[in-house]
């Protein structure tokens, strides 16, 4: 594996809550234009490390390293992008509003266009003078998206990003996350909803209470009986 | 005794040589010394009332001390014992106030004078107890180490701030103030022995409220552990 | 900069789109003079002499209500997630909301003197410029260090009730320089020979918590 080509890096990551370790020297990678879906059940830490990736929390120990650069740096947080399980947008502004908003702390040029386009693409441009406030959840969702976008990032960290949407947006996620790929972005996404997730996935790892337990490609095996998978590696299959 | 942790054996070791020196201290001040001239025997109480905010003042230093230290580390232990420190120095805070109370009571005939000093100590006693009160209001351990710590450097950037206004205030605003004037030569002993004494019993308290939160600590540890296994 | 510029025109935009707190803040100000003239029936120089005591009073309450909005606007759908994870650095996300804060307070404190000046019967215009100076010193010794607390207590339970504990005592040095200069310029019509300390008090104060606010904002929003 050439080091250059890798996007995100996870080396020996411990993460500790008082004394309890929420990460367990945890080590993964992926290579640019890859996705990679973190699997586990609740609890595990997918959120944990997503969190770490994305520059909202330091580990204990260990290093990480987005597009070279560590998460925490200005630089490497502008090329990232970061879906959590809250939307982050503001009920009190309008749909453009929201992303002029993230765009300039982003520091996107073109910010109008920019934000025309994205609301474009998730199909809100209709609305977007509409207070989110008065939004349904389909497109509050579409927006949440749009945001996480909107900086045409080079890597995309999404914490359950399929978990409530409804059939429109996933189909619409998977689109743009399509599409992102084919750009040469790089995707870690978490996630319980495994056939929307692994339909994407180039690679796949399995957390369980801290500890990396599988990583490796996305077989089509796992794809045809997703639930296996659990079984599979924890046998080693 | 050899199944005691050093610290253990250190915290007797404070508190046995803490309690013996005040004994003899309390036998010397209240039935050897002669009363004070102008005040009488109410006058004993500034052995107490003083070494109690040097104290107070202390611990507060060393919290502040090990809360940048912990904001550069990270190591727990350093977040029970500016903790364990500041909880003890509020105890001895309290008792500051209290006895200038009482004081003041004996003295003026009224329990609160907005005495400068005693003032302060109130604002300083509100701080830190807010410090208490927020602790226990977090119940993660990380993010409750570092809020602490954050606010225990504000709360210490703003004691001499307080004392200086209300100095000011009160050069403005006169009102009876508690006279510690100066101490004769007989007095002094005794003085800094109980500074010397609480110092003793202060540390030995606040080593044992350490070992406390080390275990408690260990205690949310294993009951996270605990849960995770469980599911 | 840039980033202090964007966090705190979003500040200002949601709150001016919905009001609420500035209405909030208005009429809990303009109910606590009310109250405080059924308290002390006073007469022109009685209310001279607690002018100060009044107004700051009435401005360090209004100014909770206006902190506690401004982070809890930002933990719903946890908006505060997405702006940390953002590029704005931490130190831009403080002082944009801490100027944020500033300027809402400060139109509060604009529409309530005049309503102070009439009620009280007091001539606000004679020491207008120098009222207006400690009116900055002291709102920015208020927002600064409200938006601090209210950062470190933002994920905490009994957020609401944690601020203002925490936030007066702290403050209280600034809160009587500014109260004292307030009653001097009212009463005397200048700052006054023995009031000197107490200005380079409140621009010391100012200073050193913006200071300590910058250098540690950062560990209280990356944990």
């Amino acid at each position: 594996m050439n080091p250059a080509s890798e996007a995100v890096l996870a080396s020996e990551v411990w993460k500790f809550h008082g004394d309890f370790p929420a990460l367990r020297g945890v080590s993964v990678s992926a290579d640019r234009g890859t996705c990679l879906a973190l699997l586990g059940r609740n609890g595990a830490g997918k959120t944990t490390l997503l969190r770490i990736l994305a520059g909202l929390s330091t580990p204990s120990r260990g290093t990480v390293r987005i597009l070279g650069t560590a998460p925490r740096l200005p630089m490497t947080r502008a090329r990232a992008g970061y879906l959590g399980h809250g939307i982050g947008i503001y009920d009190e502004l309008t749909a453009r509003e929201n992303l002029l908003h993230f765009a300039r702390l982003y520091g996107v040029k073109n910010r109008d266009a920019a934000v025309s386009k994205w609301l474009e693409r998730v199909d809100l441009k209709r609305v977007e003078d509409g207070r989110v406030r008065e939004f349904s959840r389909g497109m509050r969702q579409r927006l949440a998206i749009a945001r996480a976008f909107v900086h045409n990032p080079d890597v995309l960290l999404l914490d359950e990003p399929f978990t409530s949407l409804d059939d429109r947006a996933i189909a619409l996620l998977q689109n743009l996350l399509r599409d992102a790929f084919a750009r040469g972005c790089t995707a870690v996404l978490s996630t319980h909803q495994l056939r929307e997730a692994l339909e994407l996935a180039t690679h796949v790892a399995l957390l369980d209470r801290g500890k990396l337990k599988f990583s490796g490609l996305r077989t089509q095996a796992m794809l045809d009986a997703p639930p296996s998978i659990y079984s599979e590696m924890e046998t080693g299959g | 005794m050899s199944t005691m942790s050093t610290r253990q054996k250190l915290v007797y070791g404070l508190g046995a040589t803490g309690t013996l020196l005040l004994i003899w201290n309390l036998y010397r001040v209240l039935l050897v010394l002669p009363d004070e001239m102008q005040q009488g025997a109410i006058y004993r109480i500034i052995y107490f009332h003083v070494p109690a905010a040097f104290v107070g003042w202390t611990l507060f230093l060393a919290a502040l001390v090990a809360s940048a230290l912990y904001l550069w580390n990270k190591n727990l232990a350093l977040d029970g014992f500016a903790a364990s420190a500041i909880e003890v120095g509020w105890v001895f805070c309290s008792i500051n106030l209290v006895t200038g109370m009482i004081w003041a009571r004996i003295i003026w005939g009224i329990w609160w004078t907005w005495d400068p000093r005693l003032t302060s100590m109130f604002i300083c006693w509100l701080l830190y107890g807010g410090y208490l009160v927020l602790r226990g209001a977090i119940d993660d351990a990380g993010q409750r180490a570092t809020v602490s710590a954050v606010l225990a450097i504000f709360a210490f950037a703003d004691v001499p701030i307080v004392f200086m206004a209300i100095r000011w205030w009160r050069t403005q605003h006169p009102s009876p103030v508690l006279e510690t004037g100066g101490l004769a030569p007989e007095m002094r002993l005794p003085f800094w022995l109980n500074v010397f004494v609480f110092l003793l019993i202060g540390l030995a308290i606040t080593l044992l409220r350490l070992d406390q939160e080390d275990t408690k600590r260990e205690l949310e540890g294993l009951r996270r552990h605990a849960h995770a296994h469980a599911i | 900069m840039r980033g202090v510029w964007t966090v705190a025109r979003k500040d200002l935009q949601s709150e001016l789109r919905s009001k609420e707190a500035i209405n909030a803040s208005v009429s809990f100000a303009l109910v606590i003079l009310l109250i405080f003239s059924f308290a002390f029936e006073p007469t022109a120089d009685e209310t001279r002499a607690i002018s100060g005591g009044l107004l700051w009073i009435a401005f360090a309450f209004a100014g909770a209500l206006i902190l506690n909005r401004s982070f809890a606007r930002e933990l719903q759908n946890d908006c505060l997630e997405a702006v940390i994870a953002s590029p704005v650095a931490g130190w831009e996300l403080f002082l944009g909301k801490a100027f944020g804060s500033f300027l809402l307070l400060f139109g509060v404190e604009l529409i309530c003197l005049p309503v102070f000046g009439i009620f009280y019967g007091i001539n606000l215009t004679k020491t207008l410029w120098p009222l207006l100076l400690i009116l900055v010193l002291g709102t920015w010794a208020l927002t600064a260090l409200g938006v601090t607390f209210a950062a470190l207590t933002v994920n905490i339970r009994l957020r609401e009730l944690m601020l203002p504990l925490l936030l007066y005592p702290a403050l209280s040095p600034a809160l009587m320089a500014s109260m004292t200069l307030t009653t001097s310029l009212l009463t005397t019509g200048s700052f006054g020979t023995n009031n000197q300390p107490w200005i380079r008090l409140l621009i010391g104060f100012d200073v050193i918590f913006t200071s300590l606010a910058l250098a540690l904002i950062e560990f209280v929003l990356v944990l």
